[in-house]
């Protein structure tokens, strides 16, 4: 895992599920519905967890004023082959709810008390030029101020997140939001 | 009633939590272990998958499901029912 470019966990699990709980053990994050996450939600949330830890003051904002807009390949299916498969004896309702990719907007939102605008976007690899445009246009047309952008993509053992915190004011450190610097980073993140 | 609570943990997947961390008169739901409706769903599909017991009516949830205690004395009723 890796902020700012620079590595903050490397785990030793092979088995996604198991590396996704030994982050949140790692950062010592308390908060027990995480286990009841499918591994798209886990995933997300981690990544949200570490992109706004230590440097990012939601007291800044009105709850409206925080967006989420994320893509994916492979929108929720890592979760609706598994809840197929519990359809065949009897189906599992803990399950069924996360056979949407856009549940994990809604776990990050609940955990931070974000009520800003929403988007999931299903795209065949991470497209740095529609995110830019499509949340530059929300913050220009001030609809928000603040928005967490990127992929969270899972399937099977193969899994993917980066994520951008975008912000209306510049902040200390903070780098141009333009489509060559979302490649620059993506590209950085993922070799 | 350990054993429930063993498969209640397994169900609901609360994995921070030990069976001698519920009590058996502890409410499930809400103030007590913080239970929620989709985990109600779950508890129902438990019932049915460990015990093969159908909930016929709905309004038994809450009644069923406020305790250990009352889902334990649920199945044991149930169970001696059909003995």
């Amino acid at each position: 895992m890796y902020k700012d470019q620079q590595p903050v966990f490397e785990g030793k699990d092979r088995d996604l599920s198991e590396f996704l709980v030994a982050i949140y053990r790692h950062f010592g994050w308390q908060y027990p519905k995480f286990h009841k996450m499918d591994n798209l939600c886990k995933l997300g949330w981690l990544a949200n967890e570490l992109l706004l830890q230590d440097n990012f003051d939601k007291d800044k904002y009105k709850p409206e004023d925080i967006a989420i807009v994320l893509s994916n390949a492979n929108a929720s299916l890592d979760t609706d082959i598994k809840y197929y498969e519990t359809t065949k004896t009897v189906a599992s309702p803990a399950q069924f709810v996360y056979t949407l990719p856009n549940i994990v907007i809604g776990e990050i939102s609940i955990r931070h008390h974000f009520k800003g605008e929403n988007a999931f976007f299903i795209s065949p690899d991470f497209d740095a030029g529609f995110i830019e445009q499509y949340v530059s246009n929300l913050i220009n047309n001030n609809i928000l101020q603040c928005c967490i952008c990127g992929w969270i993509d899972v399937l099977d053992e193969n899994y993917n997140a980066s994520l951008f915190l975008v912000e209306k004011d510049r902040t200390a450190n903070s780098v141009n939001f333009t489509k060559e610097n979302l490649n620059n980073i993506y590209q950085l993140q993922n070799g | 009633m350990s054993d429930l609570k063993t498969q209640i943990i397994a169900q609901l997947n609360l994995q921070d939590t030990k069976p001698e961390d519920i009590g058996d008169d502890q409410p499930l739901f809400v103030e007590g272990l913080g239970l929620d409706s989709i985990d109600a769903l779950e508890l129902i599909v438990l019932l049915q998958q460990q015990y093969k017991i159908k909930l016929s009516n709905a309004e038994d949830g809450p009644k069923v499901f406020q305790t250990v205690r009352t889902m334990a004395e649920y199945i044991t009723a149930h169970q001696a029912q059909n003995a």
